[in-house]
């Protein structure tokens, strides 16, 4: 399908790409903001949730949140390939962060599969509901954008829209920035 | 930015290429199969087309479902035919459904999606959407979730009924409810329609930014634009907790967290916050564009230039941000903080100023002008003249005081239908008579519109005044039988409901004329022409109905969208498009 | 035409929640006719004739803003007025809670109501509790403190004739007060969707004099030591 002429236009001369990756990172914020913000509600109203948060492995957790900062790091590098007109690098750093995305998933199931085993399941307490449906949905958004990434990749390797590769890298950073909030909230503030 | 001389749409009607290395691109039109022109199309006019049948359809569904509960209002324990006898439990689960579907289902996907997609790319002269592809991944997750609705009515246990508000505990827990499995699929289906609005979202935003014609600055886009724009931001900006917060109702519902469960810890006042924080921008969602549609009506029939363009632009954002901030009025009894309250009816009533500005403006347009009575300006005139009624009826609602006795009375929903109806019913009507003539290219009949009008309006408030009155008198919501109670159980305010229901009977039955003018029209209704309104927007320098592609030769801009009557010119009107 | 027309006010606050929705609809009235007169007015006024054209006016100037800009600023001091009085019936009613001569528990459920009155001992939460389904006796003249409760999903307490409502939540107790002003029989309704029984459940409340009051109350234990 040949792209319409209406994609190339940029009134504001802002690329629509990326007015629409913003659209869905703000649409996005208000999601997780939503869902945190009743966390914090409930939190201020249970003080025994401190107690439920102590169980949580801080270190993986902590070990967690330096993977998917590194793997922002990659998708930065992606895009200076990409500015530069080097698919092909571009989409090799690319794979790079989509390794640590996979990395990142492992180390959450290991810390999940244990975490079950002891009984702290979702229904144990409003705590752990709270706990498992925000990472959750946030692991969500790491499979969702890291899938997105390789099609991109797969792209750029022939030099192909490597506009997208700045795309994805911002939403990439989305992802990353919801953790960081994520990891205070869930793991530290006890 | 590309300049005119290098824009050329693949228009194809006189199947003539552009000499500008576009060529032979293998869209295969000709070959086009009915699969790829109509059911799998990324051509933003099929998709809006899409949107307002399937919108329409449920529209209908919704209608024989209020049909169905006013009957058993007005003659209780009695067959209604087409139906049955309808029980306690049925009741419910017709009443939830009516308010969700004529939402979710009629409101949003006609107003916005469907007016949205067809009219946007146009009014702003270029071919499609930014994202054509992404645009039908929208229509068909909408068309999920409608057939998830439908399915939820369809299962054992039957369709939920806890109302569109859907409250937990009794949402949350099928023990309560009674409906297990329909509870949990019509939550899936409204969360889908939201992915729906939100992927759709991206389109109207980005196009209405980035794609229009060269020389069109910001206060030349025509009011409908912006204003489907405004709304789309809005329900992005309200939506997101909600989102988030019918996840946790459904893992409530299915898996046994208790996020909204007292005895686990949750908490039910949860999910309300959530839920109106949504709910009050959502009408705002919904107003907007119907407004919209009304302001580009008034000014064509009155030759006009619309009274103070930018104070109508800085009213909607006015209105859009100050609707974060009334939410609560919906639960001034729900047992928050009677203090929280305090707030909340000075929020609420003083969000009745950015309203009646642009109501004030709309009525300021007419002076002066030169007003013809056609089809479309009927509808648009009665928009105004029936949503000040519902209007000013919110204010005894969002009177704390007041709104201790007013509370989940009739009051509530003739106050609501008095702002809903103009929305979803009213403004839609406006829409269609104006704009079908560029949609099929012909012209619908004006004596059927004309009846269909006025049997419409005078139907309508046959329906709810009595509404208002049977509210004052006590009726509370959502009863399927007031024989229970002595002091509601008496002839004068049986005789308010039963006239209500044969008003409702009336104005179903006026529906048909419109259905038959519809679909005679489309084969028989007088040949349009470009612009048989002799209106300026640029949707109507297309072809009726305009090609894949639109334009033969993509538009630019000279100037804003309502130079009607300009004195230097003979001509009472000027197209945006006419070079100075 | 006001609601005291359909329902009558039976107690100390009814007629303030009356008087409340007269000014909001004396207020709200008049600028609805006025609107509605101009609209129309307009219309016909200006409706098409041959050889008459539009006005260009493009309501930018400040002399043309006016005319949307002052009744702007007039329906604000209204809003004001109306936002004062809303204020001080809402306090009176669900932020002050007057001492209270008596103390009733409502408890709601799907679908009934149950009342548990203090017995001849005056003091409610004891052996002597008058419980009643579905029938609420209160004293006339008396303030009284209504504790809500729910045994289930949420409900909601209304008395129409007292102009009372309030959700009931499961998980809490909300407290809150009225002062029946006639003696009568009147309806109680659940005013908050419930479940498939949600319109099943009405209950009565009989306003009597302390005479008939006391009179009950003993019936009842009288009964009830049987």
């Amino acid at each position: 399908m040949q792209k319409p002429i209406a994609t190339t236009r940029s009134a504001t001369t802002i690329p629509t790409g990326k007015l629409a990756v913003w659209w869905v990172l703000a649409s996005e914020v208000v999601i997780f903001g939503g869902l945190l913000c009743s966390y914090i509600m409930h939190r201020l109203g249970h003080p025994e949730f401190g107690d439920y948060a102590a169980h949580t492995n801080v270190w993986l957790g902590g070990t967690n949140t330096f993977v998917l900062l590194t793997s922002s790091y990659f998708a930065v590098r992606a895009h200076f390939e990409a500015e530069h007109g080097r698919g092909a690098n571009a989409a090799k750093w690319l794979y790079a962060t989509v390794g640590g995305a996979v990395c990142f998933l492992v180390i959450k199931s290991f810390e999940w599969t244990h975490e079950i085993q002891a009984g702290l399941t979702i229904t144990k307490n409003a705590f752990w509901s709270f706990y498992y449906v925000a990472a959750g949905l946030h692991g969500l958004h790491v499979i969702g954008g890291a899938i997105i990434m390789l099609v991109i990749a797969s792209d750029a390797k022939k030099n192909k829209e490597l506009h997208r590769v700045e795309l994805i890298g911002i939403y990439w950073h989305f992802v990353d920035v919801v953790w960081i909030f994520l990891f205070p909230l869930l793991y530290i503030a006890k | 930015m590309a300049t005119p001389a290098q824009e050329h749409s693949h228009a194809h009607d006189d199947h003539a290429h552009g000499a500008d290395g576009h060529g032979a691109h293998d869209h295969g039109h000709h070959e086009m199969s009915f699969w790829s022109k109509y059911v799998f199309s990324t051509d933003h006019k099929v998709i809006g087309m899409q949107y307002m049948f399937t919108g329409l359809a449920m529209g209908i569904i919704g209608a024989f479902f209020s049909y169905v509960f006013r009957m058993q209002m007005a003659y209780p324990g009695h067959h209604v035919p087409f139906f049955g006898v309808v029980s306690a439990a049925e009741y419910n689960s017709l009443i939830t459904n009516h308010g969700t579907i004529m939402i979710f289902w009629l409101a949003m996907p006609v107003l916005i999606a469907a007016f949205g997609n067809f009219l946007i790319p146009l009014m702003l002269g270029c071919d499609d959407m930014v994202f054509p592809r992404l645009n039908r991944l929208s229509y068909q997750i909408f068309l999920l979730s409608a057939l998830v609705l439908i399915a939820s009515w369809f299962v054992p246990g039957g369709g939920f009924g806890g109302a569109w508000t859907a409250y937990p505990p009794l949402s949350a827990k099928a023990q309560y409810n009674l409906t297990p499995m329909g509870s949990s699929l019509w939550v899936i289906a409204v969360a889908l329609e939201f992915v729906a609005f939100l992927i759709g979202g991206i389109n109207f935003v980005t196009t209405a930014m980035n794609s229009r014609a060269p020389g069109m600055r910001m206060f030349d886009i025509p009011m409908v634009v912006w204003m489907i724009v405004i709304a789309s931001i809005l329900f992005m900006a309200s939506v997101g907790p909600l989102i988030a917060g019918a996840f946790m109702l459904l893992f409530d519902q299915t898996i046994g967290t208790g996020f909204y469960d007292p005895v686990r810890g949750g908490d039910p006042i949860l999910w309300q916050h959530l839920f109106w924080f949504f709910g009050h921008p959502e009408v705002y969602v919904v107003l907007l564009p119907a407004v919209g549609i009304v302001a580009e009506i008034i000014t064509v029939f009155s030759r006009k230039k619309m009274f103070a363009y930018k104070t109508v632009l800085y009213t909607a954002f006015g209105t859009g941000i100050l609707s974060f901030f009334v939410w609560a009025h919906h639960q001034f009894i729900a047992g928050i903080d009677p203090r929280m309250a305090n707030v909340f009816t000075a929020t609420t009533v003083l969000i009745s100023i950015p309203i009646a500005e642009m109501m004030f403006v709309f009525v300021a347009t007419l002076y002066g002008g030169s007003i013809e009575l056609t089809t479309p300006m009927l509808w648009a005139l009665g928009f105004i003249a029936e949503f000040i009624i519902g209007g000013v009826t919110g204010i005894f609602l969002g009177s704390s005081g007041a709104d201790i006795y007013f509370h989940d009375t009739y009051f509530v929903l003739a106050h609501f239908h008095y702002t809903f109806v103009p929305i979803a019913v009213i403004a839609v009507f406006a829409g269609i008579t104006y704009w079908y003539p560029k949609m099929f290219g012909r012209m619908l009949n004006d004596t059927l519109g004309k009846i269909h009008y006025w049997g419409t309006i005078i139907a309508f408030n046959g329906i709810f005044i009595p509404l208002f009155l049977t509210g004052m008198g006590g009726d509370h919501r959502r009863i399927y039988n007031y024989d229970n109670f002595p002091e509601l159980a008496n002839d004068r305010l049986n005789h308010l409901r039963e006239f209500a229901t044969i008003s409702l009977v009336v104005l179903i039955f006026f529906q048909f004329i419109f259905i038959v003018n519809f679909f005679w029209s489309l084969k028989n209704g007088k040949k349009a022409g470009n612009n048989p309104w002799n209106a300026n927007t640029l949707e109507w320098v297309a072809p009726s109905p305009p090609p894949h592609g639109n334009f033969a030769e993509l538009p630019n801009c000279y100037r804003g969208p309502y130079e009607y009557s300009h004195p230097d010119r003979e001509q009472d009107f000027w197209p945006q498009n006419e070079p100075a | 035409m006001g609601i005291e027309h359909y329902i009558e006010q039976a107690s100390s606050y009814a007629a303030d929640i009356d008087n409340l929705i007269w000014l909001v609809g004396v207020l709200v009235g008049f600028w609805f006719v006025l609107i509605e007169f101009v609209f129309f007015g307009l219309i016909v006024a200006y409706r098409r004739r041959p050889g008459v054209k539009a006005q260009y006016i493009t309501g930018e100037e400040k002399h043309q803003k006016r005319w949307v800009g002052i009744p702007h600023e007039l329906v604000l001091v209204c809003d004001v007025v109306i936002i004062i009085a809303a204020v001080r019936v809402w306090v009176d009613v669900k932020q002050t809670l007057p001492p209270a001569g008596e103390t009733v528990r409502v408890i709601a459920q799907q679908w009934a109501w149950s009342f548990v009155h203090a017995g001849p001992d005056g003091k409610l939460d004891t052996a002597d509790d008058i419980k009643t389904v579905d029938e609420m006796h209160v004293k006339v003249g008396t303030v009284y403190h209504f504790k809500l409760e729910s045994r289930d999903v949420l409900h909601s307490f209304s008395v129409p004739v007292f102009r009372l409502k309030q959700d009931v939540i499961p998980g809490r107790e909300i407290t809150g007060w009225f002062k029946a002003t006639k003696l009568g029989i009147h309806d109680i309704q659940c005013t908050e969707i419930c479940g498939i029984g949600h319109g099943l459940m009405p209950a009565r409340i009989v306003i009597q004099t302390k005479g008939e009051y006391d009179a009950w109350t003993a019936a009842q234990t009288a009964t009830a030591s049987r």
